[in-house]
């Protein structure tokens, strides 16, 4: 693993140099590029490091949209919106985390998921705060031209994937991280041990939401009208995940070139086959489980390469 | 006599609700695989029995016969040829495949038979049943009755048959039932296709009742959860009264609060329950 973490540095360091070399579409680009490489970061604090397949990115996408939306609308200013959205969140997260990361496997994917389906329907019905079915129109942040707006939201996200990225690596190192892969390994035996677990999976639970809030929340004021079921997504739950797996499961690496990976082919896919272009991300989700269950990241010069071992 | 009227609506809603969920809780059961595809099987069921009552007018409860096999044979393959591969991989590998795969039914059926929402209609209509205040229609209570048949039948294989058996030794130990010879890839596959055979027959009922849209997967899927984790896993008493139950809470729900909060409380109890009493309303502790 060592040498990992600085050449993901080094990795996103060269994506911020993207605005010298593209125009508008670039930058869109770019900021998608930079939005899903920051829910597939946090989807691995959970489902990578903790090995809990949680299927609550959505609920927190959305939340966050809706949480900044809101206070963007009140007449607050967007940093101090997303900083509130943020902490919002993690306190959120923390306390959903403590009563459902009680639950195991299957139960606690459902139980996941089901949290996007409560807040999209308390959003939903909630209309005189959020507008419900209609949607939620947030007024423009800067309004300085076309190009400048997209470079400030590029840059806005690209520090948040700064920030996720330094989160992190520092979750890695630390004895958070380590106590995770413990209960990832054997939860039974690393609370045996004296861990307290529920305390490190809310953590976590709490670090993966709060990130992925601030992202949805820049989304808001970036794309300027959001709609219940536009930001409660369950595809924003998904894709995190095929990402992570493309790239390779509890590596920030690999996560991170997972997510560019996958927004490149899902580009692809779109500008050519709009019609059929869920299927395709089916199809690939399938192929990429069948052939490749371990990731970009485990491949390795010698599959290519291979030797006659026994003759 | 609203109260009566609620009850009635939720007796009949709930055997449909059981019927949704029974396939998906087979599954669960004894591959310990969540079905993500199992909605979508339901609205290609639909979308069968209008193609034939539109196309040659055979009545949807024929369609009953024609649908179960077709739907078996193409659980069984798919189960063969894809799920086999990484049945044993963790939770998050056959979650996400089934969720690969519906992904592609689902835009499939899109392409092919549009998101328009459409509705089966019987001609001539069957009219409605009204005693004292309380009315049912009565094509509702036929496909309640063909649930509860479906239901039935599912019962009498797994208790009476061979192969029923096997299914029912492999979810409870998998490894004993290898070593008494059960051919365990095989019965997963039967299992598999019996609970595509329930999705599709759910869903030729449900052609019936509600519009038909490949945008209507989701909700069933949703149902199939709540019914699931509130009457206890694997059971086909469980899942009927899990289905009766949900069906109360909606039904009252609805009435109390309006019917926009039905889901929201449904999703609600699916927490509630998941947290406090996860093996469901009949489901034993001990074995997931």
């Amino acid at each position: 693993m060592r040498g990992v973490n600085p050449a993901l540095l080094v990795l996103i360091g060269c994506v911020a140099a993207l605005p010298l070399f593209g125009g508008a579409y670039a930058l869109r680009l770019g900021t998608i590029a930079c939005m899903y490489a920051v829910l597939a970061l946090s989807w691995n604090v959970v489902g990578g490091f903790a090995g809990y397949p949680s299927f609550a990115t959505a609920a927190f996408f959305g939340f966050g949209a809706y949480a900044t939306g809101v206070l963007l609308n009140k007449g607050l200013p967007l940093m101090p919106s997303i900083l509130a959205t943020l902490v919002a969140s993690f306190l959120l997260a923390g306390l959903f985390g403590a009563v459902l990361l009680r639950l195991r496997g299957h139960y606690f994917a459902i139980a996941s998921l089901s949290l996007v389906e409560v807040l999209r329907e308390l959003v939903n019905n909630a209309t005189n705060l959020t507008g419900g079915g209609m949607g939620l129109n947030i007024p423009l942040a800067s309004g300085s031209g076309i190009l400048a707006d997209a470079t400030f939201f590029f840059y806005a996200m690209w520090g948040l994937l700064l920030a996720a990225a330094l989160m992190v690596i520092v979750v890695s190192m630390s004895k958070l991280g380590f106590g995770l892969a413990c209960i990832r390994q054997n939860e039974t035996a690393s609370n045996m041990v004296g861990l307290n677990s529920t305390l490190y999976k809310s953590i976590a639970f709490g670090l993966s939401a709060c990130f992925v809030s601030a992202a949805g929340g820049l989304y808001a004021a970036w794309v300027h009208y959001i709609d219940p079921s536009d930001v409660f997504d369950i595809l924003y739950s998904v894709k995190p995940i095929v990402m992570a797996l493309m790239g390779g499961l509890g590596s920030p690496l690999g996560v991170v070139c997972g997510a560019f990976l996958y927004l490149g082919l899902e580009e692809v896919v779109w500008r050519n086959y709009i019609q059929i272009h869920s299927g395709v991300l089916g199809a690939l989700i399938v192929m990429l489980l069948l052939f490749l269950p371990r990731g970009l990241i485990s491949i390795r010069s010698s599959m290519f390469w291979q030797k006659a071992k026994h003759v | 006599m609203w109260v009566a009227q609620v009850l009635i609506n939720a007796l009949v809603l709930g055997c449909l609700y059981a019927c949704i969920a029974i396939g998906f809780s087979l599954v669960w059961g004894v591959l310990n695989v969540i079905n993500l595809i199992h909605g979508s099987f339901i609205v290609l069921g639909a979308y069968l029995a209008w193609g034939l009552y539109q196309s040659l007018s055979i009545s949807p409860w024929y369609v009953l016969v024609i649908a179960a096999p077709l739907f078996f044979i193409l659980g069984y393959l798919l189960q063969r040829l894809l799920l086999n591969r990484v049945i044993t991989a963790p939770v998050l590998v056959t979650l996400t495949l089934t969720f690969g795969l519906d992904l592609i039914l689902n835009n499939a059926m899109i392409y092919f038979f549009k998101a328009d929402y459409r509705k089966l209609t019987l001609s001539p209509p069957m009219g409605s049943i009204s005693l004292f205040d309380v009315v049912v229609p009565v094509d509702r209570l036929i496909a309640t009755a063909s649930a509860l048949a479906l239901t039935g039948v599912l019962y009498l294989v797994l208790r009476r048959l061979r192969v029923g058996r096997a299914i029912v030794a492999v979810r409870l130990d998998r490894d004993a039932a290898i070593l008494m010879g059960v051919d365990v890839k095989s019965i997963y596959a039967i299992a598999f296709g019996l609970g595509a055979a329930l999705a599709g027959c759910a869903g030729v009922l449900m052609a019936l009742i509600f519009p038909i849209s490949p945008l209507t997967s989701s909700t069933y899927l949703g149902k199939a959860f709540v019914v699931c984790v509130l009457g206890g896993l694997g059971s086909v008493s469980g899942a009927l009264a899990g289905g009766l139950l949900l069906a109360l809470v909606e039904g009252v729900g609805s009435t109390f609060f309006g019917p926009s909060h039905a889901t929201t409380l449904s999703f609600a109890l699916l927490i509630v329950f998941l947290v406090v009493r996860p093996q469901g309303l009949l489901g034993r502790k001990g074995f997931e």
